[in-house]
């Protein structure tokens, strides 16, 4: 490379379009250096400084950042980065994940007695990651950005590390990554080389970025082995998001992370995995649609299938969770299918996440407050009986979240749902919209049992002589920020299903 | 916005807002409480009141005090848009009128955490009254479904037996109606071209430019598995009887009597008018499902001994008859089934509620351990005739029971003079059941069961707070029945409007398909006009 093109690189590198990102980083590292030298004072404010941080930076990218300092719709660092309107949301959303998370980490780990700087820290590292993550216009800063991820939430499955369950958990974790980015790798090399090599038609040097990519791929679409690479580069984002078939290590993960992670992993993880999937689909892979609509499509049903059917049966709430996780991958893997032919899909996706975000929360917010100290946190269905009776506020919040996630009316998953229904229709994917409406049936069964467990009146037998009565389960004292977060959560979740005048720009 | 549009609008937020400060106020004193909730519930039955007085629809939608607001879903064409036009007007005050006995009794009842049990019955209150306000038919769908989540939990935590499957059950056959008739109104949007979730402007594309046969019979197909297991059409009404006989009665009043109204409705408002070929081509079907639960059903209630389970059967029942007056797919059975719905909804609502004050005084629903109790309780006795009467349709009590199934069979003698023998059959049969539920409770000798719980208990005949919600739905069933006009004119002028499109609609389609096939065949032939 000559001097003028070093030059040109330089020109590119604009820092401040990666403002966020910088000081998240930034943010990061204080915090290691405020535990290092801030005695146990400082190890106390981490949590604090750590969520102010994400309060600000989230109001700031809301408000004044909103257009990236007029860096809109162009690539910086020579192609690295492509900043969008759909990148601006997705930042965030990233944003107000980790805020989640680390509330919810604020809350579990003192129960747990676990250390937070590492925790927090960890938290930011990936947060900035995944807002790089889905703005991502070259290959190579896509698969270091999701590495970052990925290794960050290696270190925070295993979080726990005093108890078997969670080592378990990162372990399989790791192995899982490991072969998911081997995968993603190998699909990436393949497009590199079949894309810059001489022989055909369209090739370029510069075969990882998008832009350049689909170029090649449009002309090249029927070629094998840009076939095989798609194929293993999306095999490859179907671990992120937990689709079929590779959901495999979803229920154990989730059962052994602690309680902020498994919510991180659930949400943060697949909204990544989707952010990506829908700059490739909308982007490079868009000629590839022959190839990808009936791939996808069968993976979508047979996901949406697979997870409701799997979750039906869970005693154990992470585990359902999880599962019933997959099965939300199916029905926006749904939507991905519906934007090869109608783009405006890729707003309902968005929408979508973002119901799923506020009721997740919610959901993971009542899971991480009823844990007991100390113990590993109230993970069977059994230990949330009689909730409404001692803790109705708790059991409120879980009801509309509960019920988001499953897309009952007046609640935000429903205007979810009715979106991704409306797109698929519109794509005319009649057969997938038949499997996710059976798909919503069933879920029906596992999300009303919860509900069921958390809220109906029990019979118990009378005690026999000599019987003791049971020892009455302790519920915590709900908290000041517990009732402003978690209710929040939960009204948002019920307002964004009576009204979705703020967010219309991604309605039709 | 005139004032009748905001008391429209009102009859839905009073409610919503009463239960939204029953729920955010924390423990409230009992008599707030009672005050705020006979607050919610009067209102809406008041307002129906005052609009029906007030009715008077000028254009030739026929729809008054149209009014929308927005919501944020412009861009799918969703707006709240509401107002009320003859079909929808007597439904909409029969609403009113059984969720003022619904709650007025639910107060009565000595349920534990008396202020969530209210709170969740109006935000039931809200949804039916919004079911029926609505002229969009999204919000038409929303309404009925915001009552889902407060009726499982009803039922779960203030039910009686076998509530924990009941609900489940229920809740399950409720989801997958809801969603089959939510994908059918999304193809009915799609196809029409109307680009508006609104009633008026889709009628109005309707009739421009009918939606192609094939895709007629697919939605009509959806709507009438989603509308009809929300109706408990047969063969799938399992959930109806035991959902009801383990909900708490204000929760069967309503369900029973209102919500379940709501895919009926959804056929004489959208699905026949909207996609009328679609109506001919499953016709026969319907009509033989609908056929089915008269008689299948009317003998399975025959052979009920648990008072409430017979009347919740005795309901899906009577589904039956206005599933027989979609299926003639006329004016006739139309407004038939419109009457039977309004006389339905009191009467079910009222022997729910008469259901249980026998309950509170045999502590049993077994008919078998109960007899004789017309001594203690003569008058009770003379109020449950009369709703038995009125059930199975003899003039007097039932005159409006008794209007709505003979216009259904006069309507399905046009269309097949077998089935109409067959259905007339089911007046038979429910006074076969009704009668027999008279002499087992209130006649005969009394069991030994009941023989000694009366030796036990002191039994009162029927209180007056008993008879205030009593009263209420017996008054408007039998003024109702007495001056039917007060429905029938408005109802006959939006049906004709409705079956004028479907007329012109269905002709068009007819000539379309005859000219395409003229084009295919090539064979010049002079019009048939």
């Amino acid at each position: 490379m000559n001097w003028e093109s070093y030059k040109s690189i330089a020109d590119t590198n604009l820092w401040s379009a990666i403002l966020p990102e910088f000081v998240l980083v930034i943010l990061a590292l204080s915090l290691l250096l405020l535990d290092m030298f801030g005695g146990s004072k400082g190890r106390g404010l981490v949590g604090r400084v750590t969520m102010l941080g994400l309060l600000v930076l989230f109001v700031l990218s809301l408000t004044v950042l909103r257009d990236n300092l007029g860096y809109i719709n162009q690539t910086t660092f020579s192609g690295m980065l492509l900043h969008s309107d759909f990148g601006q949301i997705m930042r965030l959303f990233f944003l107000a994940s980790s805020l989640l998370t680390a509330y919810l980490g604020s809350v579990f780990l003192k129960k747990q007695g676990l250390p937070g700087t590492e925790f927090y820290a960890i938290t930011l590292l990936v947060t900035a990651s995944l807002m790089l993550l889905s703005q991502s216009n070259n290959f190579v800063l896509l698969f270091v950005a999701l590495e970052t991820v990925t290794i960050g939430f290696y270190v925070l499955v295993s979080y726990n590390r005093d108890r078997s369950n969670s080592l378990e958990a990162g372990l399989k974790y790791l192995i899982m990554g490991g072969f998911s980015t081997a995968i993603l790798l190998m699909g990436i090399v393949l497009l590199y080389g079949i894309g810059s090599s001489p022989v055909l038609e369209g090739a370029t040097a510069h075969s990882l970025n998008f832009s350049e990519l689909r170029n090649f791929l449009e002309l090249n679409s029927d070629n094998l082995i840009a076939k095989v690479g798609v194929l293993l580069v999306v095999a490859g984002v179907a671990f992120k998001i937990g689709s079929v078939p590779f959901q495999i290590w979803i229920p154990d993960v989730y059962q052994g992370a602690p309680t902020p992670v498994t919510a991180a992993l659930a949400v943060s993880s697949k909204a990544g995995g989707f952010a990506v999937l829908i700059a490739l689909v909308s982007g490079p892979f868009k000629p590839m649609a022959d190839l990808l609509i009936p791939v996808l499509s069968v993976m979508a049903i047979v996901t949406i299938l697979f997870g409701n059917i799997a979750a039906l049966t869970q005693q154990n709430v992470k585990r359902l969770i999880g599962l019933s996780g997959v099965s939300h991958a199916g029905y926006l893997l749904m939507g991905v299918v519906a934007m090869f032919t109608v783009p405006s899909a890729q707003n309902a996706i968005v929408f979508y996440l973002i119901t799923y975000l506020l009721a997740s929360y919610a959901v993971f917010g009542v899971m991480a407050h009823v844990s007991k100290r100390g113990q590993d946190d109230a993970q069977n269905l059994g230990d949330y009986q009689d909730m409404l009776k001692e803790s109705p506020f708790l059991a409120g919040v879980l009801v509309l979240g509960l019920a988001s996630l499953a897309g009952i009316p007046p609640l935000a998953g429903f205007i979810g749902k009715l979106l991704l229904f409306y797109v698929a229709f519109e794509a005319e994917l009649y057969t997938m919209l038949a499997v996710a409406i059976v798909g919503v049936v069933i879920s029906i069964y596992y999300y009303f049992g919860w509900i069921k467990e958390a809220t109906f009146r029990i019979w118990k037998l009378p005690l026999l002589e000599g019987e003791e009565p049971e020892e009455p389960r302790e519920w915590p004292e709900v908290s000041r920020t517990a009732r402003l977060t978690l209710g929040g959560l939960a009204l948002l979740a019920l307002l964004l299903g009576l009204y979705q005048g703020p967010l219309s720009s991604l309605i039709g | 916005m005139s004032n009748y549009s905001i008391l429209l609008l009102s009859t839905i937020l009073v409610p919503l807002l009463v239960a939204i400060v029953l729920l955010a106020a924390g423990r409230l004193p009992k008599g707030v409480t009672q005050f705020l909730a006979t607050l919610g519930f009067f209102f809406p039955a008041l307002g129906g009141l005052i609009l029906w007085r007030g009715f008077q629809p000028v254009d030739a939608t026929g729809y008054d005090y149209l009014t929308s607001l927005p919501t944020g879903l412009e861009g799918l064409g969703i707006t709240l848009k509401l107002g009320l036009n003859g079909l929808s007007m007597p439904l909409f005050f029969m609403a009113g009128v059984v969720g003022l006995a619904a709650g007025i009794y639910a107060m009565q009842s000595r349920a534990e955490r008396m202020q969530q049990y209210l709170m969740l019955l109006l935000f039931m209150q809200a949804g039916l009254m919004g079911v029926f306000a609505s002229v969009d038919i999204f919000f038409f769908y929303f309404f009925h479904e915001l009552a889902l989540i407060p009726t499982f939990i009803c039922i779960g935590v203030w039910g009686g037996r076998d509530r924990s499957s009941a609900a489940m059950e229920m809740t399950i056959y409720l989801t997958l109606g809801a969603m089959l008739s939510l994908i059918g109104l999304l193809a009915i949007y799609f196809q029409s071209g109307a680009e508006s979730f609104d009633m008026i402007s889709l009628k109005a594309a309707v009739a421009n430019a009918p939606i192609t046969g094939e895709w007629q019979n697919i939605i009509f197909g959806l709507l009438m598995f989603g509308f009809g297991i929300l109706v408990s059409l047969f063969p799938f009404h399992s959930w109806a009887p035991r959902g009801y006989a383990s909900a708490p009665t204000s929760v069967a009043m309503l369900h029973a009597g209102v919500l379940k109204k709501f895919g009926l409705y959804g056929f004489i408002q959208v699905a026949v008018p909207l996609v009328p070929a679609g109506a001919i081509h499953w016709q026969g079907l319907l009509a033989g499902l609908g056929l089915a639960g008269v008689i299948v059903i009317g003998l399975i209630t025959i052979a009920q001994r648990d008072l409430k389970e017979m009347v919740g059967l005795s309901s899906v029942m009577h589904m039956g008859y206005c599933f027989l007056g979609v299926a003639c797919v006329s004016v006739l059975g139309a407004a038939g089934v419109v009457i039977t719905m309004v006389a339905h909804g009191l009467t079910v609502a009222l022997l729910f509620l008469l259901g249980h004050v026998v309950y509170r005084r045999t502590d049993t629903y077994d008919m078998d351990d109960m007899g004789g109790l017309v001594k203690k309780t003569p008058a009770l006795a003379a109020i449950f005739s009369a709703a038995v009467f009125a059930s199975i349709g003899l003039p007097g009590p039932g005159m409006l029971n008794f209007f709505g199934e003979f216009t259904i069979f006069a309507a399905l003698w046009e269309y097949s003079r077998l089935i109409t023998a067959g259905a007339v059959l089911g007046v038979i049969i429910s006074a076969i059941y009704g009668l027999r539920a008279i002499a087992r409770i209130f006649f005969g000798p009394p069991s030994e069961a009941l023989e000694k719980h009366l030796a036990e208990n002191s039994v009162k005949d029927i209180t007056t707070a008993e008879k205030i919600p009593t009263l209420i739905l017996l008054v408007t069933m039998v003024v109702i029945g007495l001056f039917p006009r007060l429905m029938t004119d408005d109802m006959q002028r939006s049906l004709d409007a409705n079956f004028q499109s479907i007329h012109s609609g269905i002709e068009q389609l007819a000539f379309e398909e005859e000219e395409s096939e003229q084009e295919l065949a090539s064979i010049s032939h002079p019009h048939r006009q």
